[in-house]
């Protein structure tokens, strides 16, 4: 600390809880102490107060106890001469001013202030939301508010993997519109989400981004938690959350889930604008955390370390920053706040005239913003990545064959066709899905460019707003060459484009990718968990959940849904000694239940002793444990002899008694628990799914979501299972949540379940 | 420079001093000159008295006789004179953690009302130390296995200490190498004093290492026992503003001095002082109420604690009394000169003892009893209210300066992160990168023959202007105290680093931890270090030092000795003890610094202690791949940009955004 800081920090942390008081004295005088508080679709109620207090806040009355432990950690304001130590008291207030500042965002949420509406002129464009039903998110009226434990997962797989290397929470008001874009486009271009909060004088960042018509929702990584330094609540909530969804870590474990977030979560704060009281103690809030705290203006720096990893807090004066204007003095400043909590970033340079990052892949194009687009109900698209003979390619070589899109009047169509073909002396053609997988991602990273589908499902589309700034169609090419060569330069030497719109060019390749398909298809139909020899391991996790381990095999992928056997096998070749390593099944010790020899030694390895044995396909028996970012869980049901699974996108009651969030809290941390797995969509789909325990026809509960978006897979595996009827007779949560309304369903329906072995 | 001058740094003891010539009073100095000249013999340490054929003196220059009656060599008489005034000391602090123990006891059991629990969680932690199950059991059934079990420290035969097991891994490892795994902390004492008898233990070497043990048995036994209960029954310090020397006595009020160690007396007092019915006899009496302060480690216990102020250390205890001011002195145990009788007389100061081990021919004593504490501590207190009306004049001066005290590990811990996040990390990384060069103690006494606080004064102040972080006890602590080193205004003292880290946590730059048995609170400190991680994984891995510049008791020794024992480079200053034997000198140099990675030396030069400091700091910064200091790299952090910006707001238009003028 600096004595300014411990000065106003605990000045700004005695005035929030006073005031955490007084709200909350008059909300119980008004609403009664009975009335309900929570946040929206999470499990861990007011979740700094639930990490590090232990308190599962679910009334207003609850928080009287809750408030009693801030008042507890406040001090009074060091005196001007012979002062007495100020940094652990400076600490302690900072975290009273979180609890009451979620104490506070509680009782806005009891009286139905929050998410903040947004009462000025103007909206936001929101993103494809996939959880929201609220109109007014969907309008863009409303801030965001607390993070979803459905976003929070998913996000998980992300920040573990790398893609996304943490968090940025800025708050306040930048210096002018133009800065506040430049900084969130380069936070943005190092896929690192941006939270933001509070203003200055009235105006905020999330103002200025309106404005400037920034896209803003959890698509593009930008996330308006509303105009107060009271929101910055939300994204220090979603840190806690982490900790304990991912770390394995309890509630009242403050300490340890402090810690967590020191050495494993990337984050953290720029402070926009003046800062006053209530900034400064909320930063000094975060810096227990061990988020460090960058301020583009003059205040007192605190440079020596220990509580964050490095300096705790910077100032970087904006004008003082040395750049030609302030474009380039924002650069500048988001660098040095990378570079301070030490967030190791590789960016790619892609040579294409729009921004280019992962936090742009989740664009939208809508159709009145489209100059041109690829595929969907109009056109034909499709891409093919295949492996060639070494000198058969030059690396770089982009071509189009046919005309670009310039003869097309604006919102219109054409064809086009994507090859792409590398070689490598590593390149396997095993690869080649694996690799043309990507190019999903690679492309949607581009600004302005939407993707979605894949193979000859393609759908791509151009916004005016890229083509204005001179998007071509070779620009693929770029992407392609140079995100290939970046992240799988250990498998690809050369690397070669070529885009068709050439009509008959374009079908012949058309027809050459299709067969391709095919025979991919029946390859690795043909690929079991019998016919090799090795599975693959994925420790990825272990930077968030450090004693859990995937097992993957051909016919059981990732439980995050992120990995198969192939991805694995890839990743390893890329990264010998990454976090996928191959497992020698050695000796089958019970082919029914999946369990080897080789896989249960790695297992304890790997899992330092926390997993001893490990059944490949049961629920019942040592089944496989989980992180955090499973895609589904399924759970046994007892009464109906069966399973259900709910999938994460599912915020439904189950007839489990629990939402998917609750049952997460069971399912994940790396423990084992008969009766629950988490586990990967597709794995449904599998042979092996749960063989041991009678398979597929095991589900009698499936979320719709689910039944809805695998629609054609599932009805693939009711024939393999010999009852074209099966998804049927599964129940979801249109027709029950409890195990009271389940029963009748499936005696109605004759679900098989009813009649097989009894699962205990 | 005059005489006064000479004499001590102090302001306040210089104009006292000359009040006592006026009033031709003799004290500790004038003693010293009449001593003059001192035994050669005696103070190079050749000279043995063990048994009953002596004085045996071995002649320095090779001419005389090299051997006593017995044979002894000047290596074996230096060894056990050494080794038995460790013994000594150890026996002193351990006596006293004894009679700690004993309290707490007494507590227990319910024969010592007037005092408390004051420190649970303390009480829970030490627990954990000594075995003793704290699981839904009722308080009172901790302390009493808590005290049993320290109690049973003191007897035990075999094994290993209990709190050995606080020191890393590695260091007990070394001590179980060496043979120097203290196995009971009285048998320890009991074995120097029995291996030091005529015609028994005759190599200076397993002399040595004997007296390493005993005084590890005092560091990491009965002066860490003491410590730990005491902030068990008084509460764990922590930081409080207090004033410091002279001017802290009142003209109007009954000033009550404890003097001494132990605060189970000196706690009571303060209750005492505090009584209504003896301020309202004190007010009948004419004074406007009663004042308490202490002189030596006594206060030190109350300072850190209470913020009781300090009048002096050591060399001020005479002093005291000649202000004319002091109504009553009461003393307990250790460092009170038997002059303050006779000085007593010449002055209207009661002086009271009240330890049975601590009586003073002709002195009142009123034997002190912790099942009547309070009303003992009642009846002395009035004795000094009487003695209020036979004041003369008084001179009591100006001086008084603040300072923060009141540092325990537990706090330091706290002070660096707070509830959730307390750690010693910043201040490993502090050190790591070099903001720190290094820390050092600087404890112990007084002595007559160097100026009174002048070399404490002089270490302290270059090692924090040279970014070494201090910590005190004793004697030490309070010299800087007077002078303004322990506010945390010191920091302009120190260099950039230095000051950046004062700045970060508030604190001053050098920080008291309280008394001379509250050492035992660094070899945690440094234990928690050394396992923090980033700067090894033993004590002697640290870059550090520590320092006793002007020590006299025989507790310096058992001090130096657990200190160098455990792996610190300790310099005692002023005159070796040792430099009769070449031999001694080197083992307990060079020889242990390879067995035990600590070295003990003796160095009367402390511009020359202060360098070999530095130097073996930043040796171990080498060793463990630290950056080289350089002071130059820090300093940019603080509130004086900020607040020079916003000094100029007043007229102009505030740009946030430019620090720029
Ligand atoms: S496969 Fe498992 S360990 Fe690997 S990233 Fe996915 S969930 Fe994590
Ligand atoms: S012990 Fe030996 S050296 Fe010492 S006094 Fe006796 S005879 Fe002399
Ligand atoms: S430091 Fe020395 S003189 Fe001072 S009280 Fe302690 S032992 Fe006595």
């Amino acid at each position: 600390m600096s004595r300014y800081i411990a000065t106003r920090a605990i000045r700004g942390a005695n005035t929030v809880v006073a005031e955490a008081e007084a709200l909350l004295k008059a909300a119980i005088a008004d609403l009664g102490p009975d009335t309900p508080v929570a946040f929206t679709n999470t499990a861990y109620f007011l979740p700094v107060n639930l990490a590090f207090m232990g308190r599962q806040i679910a009334k207003l009355s609850d928080m009287v106890p809750a408030l009693e432990d801030a008042k507890r950690l406040l001090h009074p304001v060091p005196p001007e001469n012979m002062w007495v130590p100020y940094l652990g008291e400076t600490m302690d207030s900072g975290m009273a001013t979180l609890l009451a500042e979620e104490i506070i965002e509680g009782i806005r949420f009891a009286r139905g202030q929050e998410p903040q509406p947004i009462t000025w002129d103007g909206t936001y464009i929101p993103t494809a939301n996939f959880v929201t039903s609220d109109p007014m998110a969907k309008a863009g009226k409303r801030m965001n508010g607390p993070i979803d434990d459905i976003q929070l997962r998913a996000w998980g797989i992300q920040l573990v993997d790398g893609r996304m290397p943490g968090f940025a929470a800025l708050i306040g008001c930048a210096k002018s519109t133009e800065v506040a874009v430049q900084i969130v486009r380069e936070l943005q271009q190092r896929s690192i989400l941006v939270f933001l909060s509070g203003s200055v004088n009235g105006r905020s960042i999330i103002h200025q981004l309106m404005e400037a018509g920034v896209e803003m929702g959890y698509d593009t990584y930008i996330i308006p938690f509303g105009t107060d330094t009271m929101a910055t609540i939300y994204p220090l909530g979603f840190a806690a959350r982490s900790a304990l969804t991912f770390g394995g870590l309890k509630p009242g474990m403050p300490r340890e889930i402090l810690q967590y977030n020191r050495a494993r979560v990337f984050a953290f704060a720029i402070a926009l604008g003046e800062v006053d009281d209530l900034k400064y103690a909320t930063a000094a809030g975060a810096i227990n955390y061990g988020f460090p705290v960058v301020a583009d203006t003059v205040i007192p720096q605190i440079l020596p370390t220990g509580i964050t990893p490095y300096e705790h807090v910077i100032s970087m004066p904006f004008d003082d920053i040395e750049g030609k204007d302030d474009i380039e003095r924002a650069r500048k400043l988001v660098q040095r706040a990378i570079e301070v909590r030490g967030v190791k970033i590789k960016v790619t340079e892609v040579p294409i005239p729009v921004p280019y990052g992962s936090a742009f892949e989740g664009e939208r194009v809508r159709k009145s913003d489209m100059r041109v687009e690829f595929g969907g109900k109009s056109s034909r698209c499709f891409e093919y990545l295949r492996m060639a003979p070494f000198d058969s390619i030059e690396d770089g070589k982009i071509t189009v064959v046919g005309p670009d899109f310039d003869q097309i009047p604006p919102e219109g169509f054409m064809d086009m066709g994507i090859v792409v073909e590398v070689a490598g002396r590593k390149m396997q053609e095993d690869f080649e899905p694996v690799l043309e997988r990507q190019i999903h991602y690679f492309v949607n990273g581009a600004s302005g460019i939407q993707h979605i589908g894949q193979r000859d499902i393609t759908w791509i589309r151009i916004s005016k707003a890229a083509a204005d700034k001179g998007f071509k169609l070779e620009h693929f090419g770029k992407i392609l060459y140079a995100r290939f060569h970046a992240d799988f330069g250990a498998i690809v030497d050369k690397v070669q484009v070529t885009i068709y719109t050439d009509k008959a060019k374009m079908e012949e390749w058309l027809a050459k990718a299709r067969q391709a398909y095919t025979h991919r298809n029946e390859r690795l139909a043909g690929m079991t968990d019998d016919s090799v020899e090795e599975f693959f391991s994925c420790t990825l996790c272990q930077s968030f959940a450090p004693n859990h381990v995937c097992v993957i095999s051909p016919e059981r992928l990732g439980l995050c849904g992120a990995y198969n056997w192939l991805d694995c096998k890839a990743s390893n070749q890329i990264n010998p000694t990454g976090p996928n390593q191959p497992i020698k099944k050695g000796t089958c010790i019970d082919a029914n239940f999946g369990v080897f020899e080789g896989v249960n030694s790695f297992v304890q390895q790997a899992s330092h002793q926390a997993v001893q044995d490990v059944s490949m396909y049961s629920i019942m028996n040592n089944p496989m444990t989980a992180c955090g970012c499973f895609e589904c869980i399924a759970m046994v049901i007892p009464e109906a002899n069966g399973v259900m699974v709910v999938s994460r996108e599912d915020p439904s009651m189950t007839p489990a008694g629990m939402t998917f969030s609750t049952l997460a809290g069971v399912a994940g941390g790396g423990l084992q628990t008969a009766g629950v797995m988490g586990h990967g969509k597709y794995y449904l789909t599998s042979r092996k799914y749960l063989s041991s325990d009678g398979g597929f026809k095991r589900v009698v509960w499936m979320s719709s979501f689910l039944k809805e978006s695998m629609k054609e897979e599932f009805k693939a595996v009711a024939e393999r299972e010999g009852d074209p009827n099966l998804i049927e007779k599964i129940a979801d949560e249109r027709v029950a949540t409890s195990v009271e309304q389940l029963l009748p369903f499936l005696e109605e329906k004759a679900h098989p379940a009813l009649t097989m072995p009894p699962l205990f | 420079m005059t005489e006064a001058s000479r004499r001590s740094t102090d302001p306040a003891i210089q104009k006292l001093l000359a009040v006592a010539a006026e009033d031709g009073v003799e004290l500790a100095w004038d003693r010293l000159q009449a001593q003059q000249p001192q035994c050669g013999f005696g103070q190079l340490g050749v000279c043995c008295r063990i048994c009953h054929q002596g004085p045996c003196r071995v002649d320095p220059f090779g001419e005389g006789p090299q051997r006593g009656v017995c044979g002894a060599d000047a290596d074996t008489i230096i060894a056990r004179n050494f080794a038995r005034m460790g013994a000594a000391g150890g026996a002193a602090h351990s006596d006293h953690g004894r009679d700690m123990a004993l309290t707490l006891l007494a507590l227990a059991e319910g024969h010592a009302p007037d005092y408390q629990i004051r420190d649970v969680r303390k009480l829970m932690s030490v627990a954990g130390y000594l075995g003793v199950p704290t699981n839904d059991r009722p308080t009172m059934d901790i302390v009493k296995d808590v005290a049993l079990k320290a109690l049973a420290q003191f007897g035990q035969q075999t094994g290993e200490l209990a709190y050995a097991q606080r020191a890393p891994k590695k260091r007990q490892e070394l001590w179980r190498q060496a043979g120097i795994m203290p196995r009971g902390i009285d048998r320890e004492v009991v074995d120097v004093m029995h291996r030091t008898h005529i015609g028994n233990d005759q190599w200076y070497e397993s002399i040595i290492l004997a007296a390493m043990r005993s005084s590890l048995a005092d560091g990491w036994g009965g002066s860490m026992l003491s410590t730990d209960i005491t902030d068990i029954l008084f509460g764990s310090p922590v930081p409080l503003v207090a004033n410091a020397n002279m001017g802290a006595l009142s003209e109007t009020m009954v000033n009550v001095v404890i003097h001494g160690h132990e605060p189970t007396l000196s706690e009571m007092i303060l209750v005492a002082v505090n009584d209504p019915e003896l301020i309202a006899y004190a007010k009948s009496q004419g004074a406007t109420g009663i004042n308490l302060t202490g002189l030596c480690c006594t206060s030190n216990e109350t300072l850190m604690r209470q913020g009781v102020a300090t009048i002096g250390n050591f060399l001020s205890q005479e002093l005291a009394i000649t202000t004319g001011a002091v109504d009553l002195m009461v003393v307990d145990i250790q460092c009170i000169m038997q002059a303050l009788g006779p000085l007593t007389e010449h002055y209207h100061t009661k002086l009271v003892t009240t330890s049975p081990k601590a009586h003073i021919a002709g002195v009142t004593h009123v034997d002190f009893d912790e099942h009547r504490a309070l009303d003992i501590a009642k009846q002395v207190v009035k004795m000094g209210i009487d003695n209020f009306k036979n004041r003369k004049g008084t001179h009591i001066p100006k001086d008084i300066d603040q300072m923060v005290v009141g540092f325990s590990h537990e706090y330091i811990n706290y002070a660096l992160g707070g509830m959730f996040r307390g750690s010693f990390r910043p201040l490993n990384d502090a050190i790591i990168s070099g903001r720190l060069r290094g820390a050092a103690g600087v404890v112990g006494c007084n002595h007559a023959a160097s100026c009174h606080d002048e070399t404490h004064l002089y270490t302290v102040r270059e090692l924090i202007k040279n970014d070494v972080l201090v910590v005190l006890t004793g004697c030490s602590a309070i010299g800087c105290a007077k002078h303004g080193l322990l506010s945390p205004d010191a920091a302009k003292f120190a260099g950039p680093g230095l000051r950046e880290i004062c700045e970060t946590v508030g604190i001053p730059p050098v920080l008291h931890l309280g008394s001379c048995v509250d050492n035992t609170r660094i070899l945690t400190v440094l234990s928690q270090m050394a396992s923090e991680g980033g700067l090894g994984d033993d004590i002697s891995d640290l870059p550090g030092a520590g320092f006793a510049p002007e020590w006299m008791s025989e507790k310096a020794i058992s001090i130096g000795c657990y200190f160098a024992g455990s792996g610190v480079y300790t310099i005692m200053g002023g005159r070796s003890p040792i430099a009769g034997s070449k031999k001694v000198t080197e083992f307990l140099g060079d020889v242990l610094e390879e067995r035990l990675g600590g070295r003990l030396e003796f160095l009367p030069d402390p511009q020359e202690a202060v360098e070999r400091a530095l130097k073996h700091i930043d040796k171990k910064r080498a060793a463990l791949g630290l950056p080289e200091y350089d002071a130059k790299r820090f300093g940019q952090s603080g509130d004086a940009v900020t607040l020079k910006m916003l000094e100029k707001t007043d007229d102009e238009i505030l740009n946030v955004y430019s620090a720029r003028a």
